[in-house]
């Protein structure tokens, strides 16, 4: 008994020890936005709070803590109060079996592929308990737009990942860094190029993040699924989405970079030069990456319309994943090296 | 162990308590709810059994994608509360005969004997690298391979018919065709009037 209780205070730790410092990198990501959003419009940016405006994010937090949270009359408020805490508690929970480095590691489960694309899959439900409990037009459009968008988009994604579990035969996900191992051409983005594509585009489809923000779509439904949220409410709705985007750029670096892997491996002067970085500085930076991917596309394409989204979906991105898998098991049946030998 | 027969009973109650509000709830949305708890909780006794693929495939289908479609359905109805009541009792006998006729089949099909001894079942414990994906897969494609891929054949019959019976083009379509704007030329649009009438 005594032993489960230390095992469970030490879980306890460890959950806090991955949790406290995601909540950090998303009050930072939001600045990082604004910051490369305006350079990108050749603006400043917030500069006021703190030395470059790098205190912008708790001013943020601070103001959004002390508004009140509305709740409308006519709204389902249990399902109201609930919307945001499904959608941040299937964020946060999914980081259980991310690995970091070849140690640290959570929950090193079998299934753990598997365990992200199930809770990524439940994401939706807090979007669409918020646009039906608000009782409100705009909420509930907003709703519609998203569940159409993540189960249309879930389909290439999960066909994306087949393709990486049939590269690495298994689906675990430290397995599947450790099957990547030899160095930068031995990564899973070269043999599974498309893969990595399409993952990437229906993983920002899936965050509803711009190009895809249809959900949110300002100039059309206001703000969409969230429009009646305020103060704290609001805010971990937000928290929510910025939370998914640094998981869908984690997941994108274990699953086609290589994860903790070092990009010199196997290179002979640079290899032993850069082999005291710990990997979870190799992590941090492609994560990192794929963030800036995030503002980057945001900066540059204008929204996508319904029917475009619908098209790019099913008869774009699906095919393209069917087709490569093929392809793929022809590669793995050939033995083609370096990666399927 | 303790842990687990506790997990097992509170998440069976979980199960049994969500179905049953399934059924019972007025509110169609509301009964969806359940219906996702009902899911999530019987994920978590698959899970029990060491059969991680399947638990997680519910989720994954049927939470995530099978309830998100049925959910958008539900939400979109105006259900007339009242309306609901008034016809709850109309269809009572014949749904009666239809519920005996299934537990009748039910307790036909599911003997004791099909399913083995569940005490056994339940103490199952396999190696830590035993993958239930992989002997699951081996299952599908060597024994069980003609009844799924039958299985697949009928789900496609299913969808062709279903955008067989719903899509139809209407006749005062306004859509885009991007073929036809390309070729259009301009003889096709443009007819120039001077003030002596049309000019051939």
């Amino acid at each position: 008994m005594m032993n489960l209780l230390i095992s469970l205070v030490w879980i306890v730790l460890k959950v806090l020890l991955i949790a406290l410092p995601l909540l950090g990198a998303v009050a930072y990501m939001t600045l990082a936005e604004r910051k490369i959003l305006a350079y990108a419009h050749v603006r400043i940016g917030p500069n006021r709070v703190g030395l470059f405006g790098l205190l912008q994010p708790l001013a943020d937090g601070v103001k959004l803590f002390f508004k009140e949270v509305i709740i409308p009359t006519k709204a389902n408020s249990i399902v109201f109060i609930l919307a945001p805490i499904v959608s941040f508690a299937t964020a946060a929970a999914a980081w259980a079996v991310i690995p970091f480095s070849p140690s640290w590691i959570l929950a090193n489960v079998n299934a753990s592929l598997l365990y992200v694309l199930a809770l990524t899959s439940l994401g939706v439900y807090g979007i669409m308990m918020a646009g039906w409990s608000s009782n409100s037009k705009y909420a509930l459009l907003g709703a519609m737009r998203s569940t159409a968008q993540v189960v249309s988009y879930e389909i290439a994604m999960g066909f994306a990942l087949v393709g990486v579990l049939m590269a690495a035969d298994s689906t675990n996900l430290q397995d599947i860094v450790l099957h990547q191992q030899g160095g930068f051409w031995h990564w899973y983005w070269l043999p599974l190029l498309p893969m990595f594509i399409v993952y990437w585009i229906s993983g920002v489809a899936e965050t509803n993040r711009a190009p895809f923000d249809m959900a949110e779509g300002e100039a059309e439904i206001v703000a969409g699924f969230h429009v009646e949220y305020s103060g704290m409410s609001f805010a971990i709705f937000f928290l929510a989405e910025y939370a998914n985007m640094i998981l869908i750029s984690a997941l994108a670096s274990v699953l086609f970079l290589g994860g903790w892997l070092s990009p010199f491996e196997g290179i002979p002067f640079l290899g032993p030069l850069f082999a005291f970085v710990p990997g979870i500085v190799w992590f941090f930076a492609k994560m990192g990456f794929f963030l800036f991917l995030y503002v980057w596309l945001r900066a540059t394409f204008p929204r996508y319309r319904y029917d475009q989204i619908m098209h790019l979906g099913w008869k774009v991105l699906i095919p393209v994943t069917i087709v490569w898998i093929v392809i793929e098991g022809l590669l793995i049946q050939l033995k083609v090296a370096p990666w399927f030998n | 162990m303790i842990i687990q027969k506790l997990v097992f009973y509170v998440f069976s109650a979980l199960l049994i308590g969500s179905s049953t509000m399934v059924i019972v709830s007025r509110q169609s949305v509301r009964a969806a709810f359940f219906l996702i708890v009902a899911f999530c909780a019987s994920a978590v006794l698959w899970m029990l059994l060491e059969a991680e693929f399947l638990a997680l495939l519910l989720i994954f289908v049927y939470v995530g994608a099978v309830m998100t479609l049925f959910m958008f359905v539900v939400m979109m109805l105006n259900l007339d509360k009242e309306a609901v009541q008034e016809k709850f009792v109309r269809y009572l006998p014949f749904a009666v005969v239809v519920v005996a006729l299934m537990v009748g089949v039910l307790v036909f099909a599911v003997k004791p004997g099909h399913l083995g001894d569940l005490s056994v079942a339940m103490k199952a414990h396999h190696a830590a690298d035993y993958s239930n994906t992989k002997v699951l897969g081996m299952l599908l494609y060597t024994r069980y391979v003609y009844a799924f891929e039958l299985a697949a054949v009928i789900l496609l019959i299913a969808i062709v018919a279903s955008i067989g019976l719903t899509h139809r083009e209407k006749s005062n379509n306004k859509r885009q065709r991007v073929v036809a704007q390309l070729e259009a030329n301009k003889a096709d649009r443009l007819v120039v009037i001077t003030d002596m009438g049309v000019n051939e």
